[in-house]
């Protein structure tokens, strides 16, 4: 597949709960990569997904997928969603009411696709078992992955998924995110998420862009944008959060969730003070004393 | 009983339902979408006839339709149609009298449904016309049968218009409302009664059967 970068360059007049605010955001997606989009709600990150879909055409900018122009104000170009194709999966997933789980997904193929394309997906969400049903008979989760299925039914470049994870359950949503990094360097696929889940940056993102109020106020690697950066001798950290946290004669014994298991290790108790559960932390070795490293 | 003035009505009623909902569907469509300023403009003309007397409406219908009238010339040189005191008249005047019985359910029907559903089906290739077809009018089940049977029903209703532009003629313009109107004037009760019962019962048993289906068959669910 062709090197096709997602470049965007965007001014865009916002309606937030705290008054109007200008969007302004300049963005390079590499061909391949995957993107996580994290700030509060209401900065207008619905909003950029929408814009590059194609949905809302913002004040002025220009958007430019690989050698297509998408948008360009000045040129007055503006390709419309249909065009553009990219996989969308909607906060509120879209699905439409009056069809099946199955005739969702091919609903999205293309003229002459192949519909064995659709028993394929639904076997990848694993959702064959409910293909006949409707979407209010599922669970929050399964329309979910209706509504992931459905987005990359017609093989798109490039997907925009609105905190597509949420509802899932921890060992769904590991299998999921394992199913996203699968696609994505199968079809090379350009993949921009947003999302609030730390744990899913570290997992996912090669790139992580945090927007405050229309603007990017960090974007990074995961670790460039929530640690510190240290020495390079530090390593890299292991990422983790807090379940339980027990201070006794100046040692503190933490529990924590690291990859997906709990893991019990010993630390300087002023170095715990902040580790309530719940927290987000990185952890290191450095030579011989571990250094934790909360992330806010 | 003669049965002629109330198949008259229900043929009125089948045709202007007919009729109308072909029209009030792009113009439903275009009201429940369009960001265009005037839009309020043509919804306030929309409902005119709600509001309007029935005889104000059938009033100016009557000049309008009237051969020594610019439209109503027009109509009969064009098409060979003589709109006033005849039965295409009749379907005409309740066309415009029950436009907002069809219009404003389907329209509200329409921006009931998220705008997700129309936004997911642009993004996966499809046009709107396709999405129309295949995605907003099959969630809009509900509305389109709330539109039918209102417009159906209140053209059975009607009176005042009918009376204006159709002239109570027998046998052409003579629906069933205007036979017991005529029967109570000549003291007929018995007739009237018959008329009137009849009218009674068939609306209801439409109604009826209406609003059962949509409670049992198009209960609109949607994903929580």
């Amino acid at each position: 597949m062709s090197d096709a970068p997602l470049e965007l360059q965007l001014r865009h007049d916002l309606r937030t709960a705290a008054g109007p605010v200008t969007m302004e955001v300049a963005l390079r997606l590499e061909s391949g990569s995957i993107t996580a989009l994290t700030g509060p709600s209401g900065v207008g990150k619905t909003t950029l997904l929408r814009i590059i879909a194609g949905l809302v055409k913002p004040q002025s900018g220009r958007i430019a997928f690989g050698r297509e122009v998408w948008l360009d104000t000045e040129q007055k170009i503006f390709q419309k969603p249909q065009l553009r194709q990219a996989g969308l999966v909607f906060q509120d997933y879209a699905l439409f009411p009056h069809l099946s789980v199955e005739q969702n997904v091919a609903f999205a193929l293309k003229k002459g696709q192949d519909p064995g394309r659709v028993d394929e997906l639904l076997r990848e969400v694993e959702l064959t078992q409910l293909a006949d049903r409707r979407p209010h008979q599922l669970s929050g989760g399964q329309q979910q992955r209706v509504a992931l299925a459905r987005a990359l039914a017609s093989r798109p470049r490039l997907l925009l998924l609105d905190e597509p994870l949420s509802a899932l359950d921890r060992s769904m949503r590991q299998r999921l995110q394992d199913y996203l990094l699968e696609i994505q360097q199968r079809y090379q696929l350009t993949i921009l998420l947003v999302t609030h889940d730390l744990g899913e940056i570290f997992r996912l993102a090669d790139q992580v862009v945090e927007m405050e109020t229309g603007k990017i106020k960090r974007q990074g690697t995961p670790e460039q944008v929530f640690a510190k950066v240290h020495s390079l001798a530090d390593g890299p950290g292991l990422y983790g959060e807090v379940v339980s946290c027990k201070i006794e004669n100046g040692q503190a014994t933490v529990q924590a969730l690291i990859a997906q298991k709990i893991h019990k290790f010993r630390l300087p108790a002023d170095q715990a003070a902040d580790l309530v559960p719940g927290r987000s932390f990185l952890l290191r070795y450095s030579v011989d004393t571990p250094v934790v490293e909360v992330i806010r | 009983m003669n049965t002629e003035p109330l198949f008259l009505t229900f043929k009125l009623a089948s045709l202007t339902t007919l009729i109308l909902f072909g029209l009030a569907l792009p113009l439903a469509y275009w009201l429940a979408y369009s960001k265009f300023r005037g839009k309020v403009l043509v919804e306030a003309i929309v409902g005119m006839p709600l509001v309007l007397p029935p005889s104000v409406l059938g009033f100016y219908l009557l000049l309008a339709f009237s051969p020594n009238h610019f439209f109503g010339n027009w109509i009969e040189e064009v098409f060979g149609l003589r709109l006033v005191f005849s039965f295409p008249g009749l379907v005409v005047a309740s066309v415009i009298y029950s436009l907002p019985f069809m219009v404003y359910p389907l329209q509200a029907g329409l921006q009931a449904l998220p705008a997700s559903l129309r936004e997911a089906s642009y993004t996966m290739g499809k046009s709107a016309w396709t999405t129309f077809l295949k995605v907003l009018l099959p969630n809009a089940k509900s509305a389109i049968l709330t539109a039918l049977v209102l417009t159906f029903a209140h053209t059975v209703g009607e009176f005042g218009v009918v009376l204006m532009i159709g002239g109570n003629i027998p046998g052409v313009t003579r629906v069933a409302s205007l036979a017991i109107y005529n029967e109570v004037e000549a003291l007929n009760y018995p007739t009237a009664n018959q008329y009137a019962l009849v009218l009674f019962v068939i609306t209801f048993a439409i109604l009826l059967l209406v609003y059962s289906i949509n409670n049992h068959l198009f209960r609109v669910r949607r994903p929580a």
